[in-house]
């Protein structure tokens, strides 16, 4: 019995404990006493359950009791002091009753928490670091091996961004539609880049950094649980998408494998389903932007059977709208390659020579890569051999260093 | 809460952009804040050409013309303001005139401590 009970806890904590974190930090009006009573509830619960049996609600429960047990805690810290009591009152006359149960109040208790994580007036490296804490229950020395950082500076960040909330008096609240686009848009980008930081680092602790684009994978299908806005449907369907491709992109000695070699019957096929379905539904509120037309281009892709009988015409056509919503040369230079899939290298040489001439990506390693790829195909021998070399020398990461270096052999050979 | 809004923009560009803002356009912001019982004080400053640097070592006092940081922006002006928290105190900033060719610097007021 008292076995079972505590598999039922500890189920609980795994489903609910960031719901009951997120209504606790309304209820105390701080992170760090709703950590406390957050841990303090799942202590007595596990003291109570087993005598007294589940409780029908057991959320509703433990925000009641963390509650009460992090304002009586102020309370017997408070004996001889007169402020900390009147905060003691005033937090006790803050009913919770009818907000910890009721489920629109619970889902915009999740959505403050990760809006909050995610201000803007916080710095992108403490958003990161708050939201992997507190949304997705990591710990800071799991957070630390996931960015390569040391704990300390981690644990440093989350310190200073709780601080900052505080003091700056960052508010605990879901923005007003008013604001809403470019607030998400910051939450946005923070889950996009932890998905990166896990999907782009092939090398050195995979397993951990593999974690992170799953977890940010969790954090998108939150999101689009709570707030289903074109973008958050778009950016879960552009990371499902990428995702699906994890097990070709690399092969078994760590070597990356670009799309057009990569054996397309290992890509995750209930993945793509997902991820297509996501994007037909973004696509259709006519309201979308970048994520969605990213995931729409990485759908094509996903549904053609080969590079040769991918739908060229309608990727160039996508990223044409995107270019237009997002003018970056990066866009430019991956609408080239399209082109030169399309209309032959000839076609897409001419315009990535025409993205490099304009200086901006001059520093970026795969424009020359692309470049050196065209001229290969072109029979460039020289030229090719001379961008790829270009290449090699700004790239830092060991797959892509491995890879450029095959194709400089088998230019030799 | 209180928040000082701190107007910074390189001088030489403050009144020569084209969206630079007119000394009518920053009152009329000022009397719409004050209409809402929001402004608590708010003022431009001259030139930091003007400005003299005092500190006091070993009770000894020093005094030197203009400010030592060699940033690019410079202290225009400053909007003490009443908001309801940060987004608010955002939202107020954002429409302070100077916002188009400098940046505004949004600081909480903190509270003395008269017995620490």
């Amino acid at each position: 019995m008292a076995a079972s009970a505590r598999e039922v806890v500890e189920a609980v904590y795994r489903s609910e404990s960031r719901r009951v974190l997120a209504t606790l930090i309304r209820l105390l009006g701080d992170f760090d006493l709703a950590e406390e009573a957050l841990h303090d509830a799942f202590a007595a619960a596990l003291d109570r359950w087993p005598r007294d049996g589940v409780p029908d609600n057991p959320r509703a429960w433990l925000v009641s009791a963390g509650r009460f047990r992090a304002i009586d805690g102020i309370r017997r810290r408070a004996r001889f002091d007169d402020k900390m009591s009147q905060i003691a009152d005033h937090l006790d006359s803050r009913s919770d009753d009818a907000s910890s149960r009721d489920g629109e109040a619970v889902r915009d208790d999740e959505l403050r928490l990760i809006f909050t994580c995610c201000h803007p007036a916080l710095s992108s490296d403490a958003r990161v670091a708050l939201t992997l804490r507190e949304v997705c229950d990591l710990t800071t020395e799991e957070v630390a091996r996931a960015f390569l950082t040391p704990p300390s500076t981690v644990a440093q960040r989350i310190v200073r961004a709780k601080r900052k909330i505080r003091d700056a008096g960052i508010p605990y609240q879901v923005p007003s539609q008013a604001d809403l686009a470019e607030r998400l848009d910051s939450v946005l980008s923070v889950v996009y880049l932890v998905f990166n930081e896990g999907y782009s680092a092939s090398s050195g602790e995979s397993l951990t950094r593999h974690d992170l684009s799953g977890e940010a994978i969790r954090l998108g299908r939150i999101l689009v649980q709570l707030l289903p806005e074109p973008e958050a449907l778009g950016l879960l369907a552009l990371m499902l998408l990428h995702d699906s491709r994890r097990a070709a992109r690399t092969s078994p000695h760590g070597d990356l494998v670009v799309l057009s070699e990569q054996d397309r019957s290992s890509w995750d096929r209930d993945q793509i389903a997902e991820g297509s379905a996501l994007v037909e539904r973004a696509l259709s509120s006519r309201r979308f932007g970048p994520y969605t037309l990213q995931a729409a281009i990485t759908a094509v892709h996903a549904e053609a059977p080969s590079i040769e009988e991918t739908d060229w015409e309608q990727i160039i056509g996508l990223y044409d709208v995107l270019a237009r919503a997002d003018p970056s040369p990066v866009i430019a230079l991956n609408r080239a390659v399209a082109v030169a899939m399309h209309n032959g290298p000839g076609a897409g040489l001419a315009l990535v020579d025409e993205i490099l001439a304009q200086g901006k990506l001059e520093q970026y390693h795969l424009a020359h890569a692309a470049r050196a790829d065209l001229c290969r195909r072109l029979g460039r021998t020289a030229e090719a051999r001379a961008a790829y070399q270009r290449a090699l020398s700004l790239t830092q990461q060991e797959p892509e260093r491995r890879f450029i270096e095959r194709r400089l052999q088998e230019l030799t050979a | 809460m209180k928040y000082l809004c701190l107007v910074y923009s390189d001088e030489n560009e403050l009144h020569s952009m084209p969206e630079s803002p007119t000394d009518a356009e920053c009152l009329d912001y000022a009397v719409t804040l004050q209409e809402d019982g929001r402004m608590i004080a708010g003022e431009a400053l001259e030139s930091v050409q003007t400005a003299t640097t005092v500190r006091v070592r070993n009770g000894k006092t020093s005094i030197t013309d203009g400010p030592f940081a060699e940033t690019k922006e410079q202290l225009a002006g400053f909007y003490m303001v009443e908001a309801r928290d940060l987004n608010d105190a955002i939202q107020i900033a954002a429409k302070i005139p100077p916002a188009r060719v400098g940046s505004i610097e949004v600081r909480p007021i903190r509270e003395l401590n008269p017995e620490s």
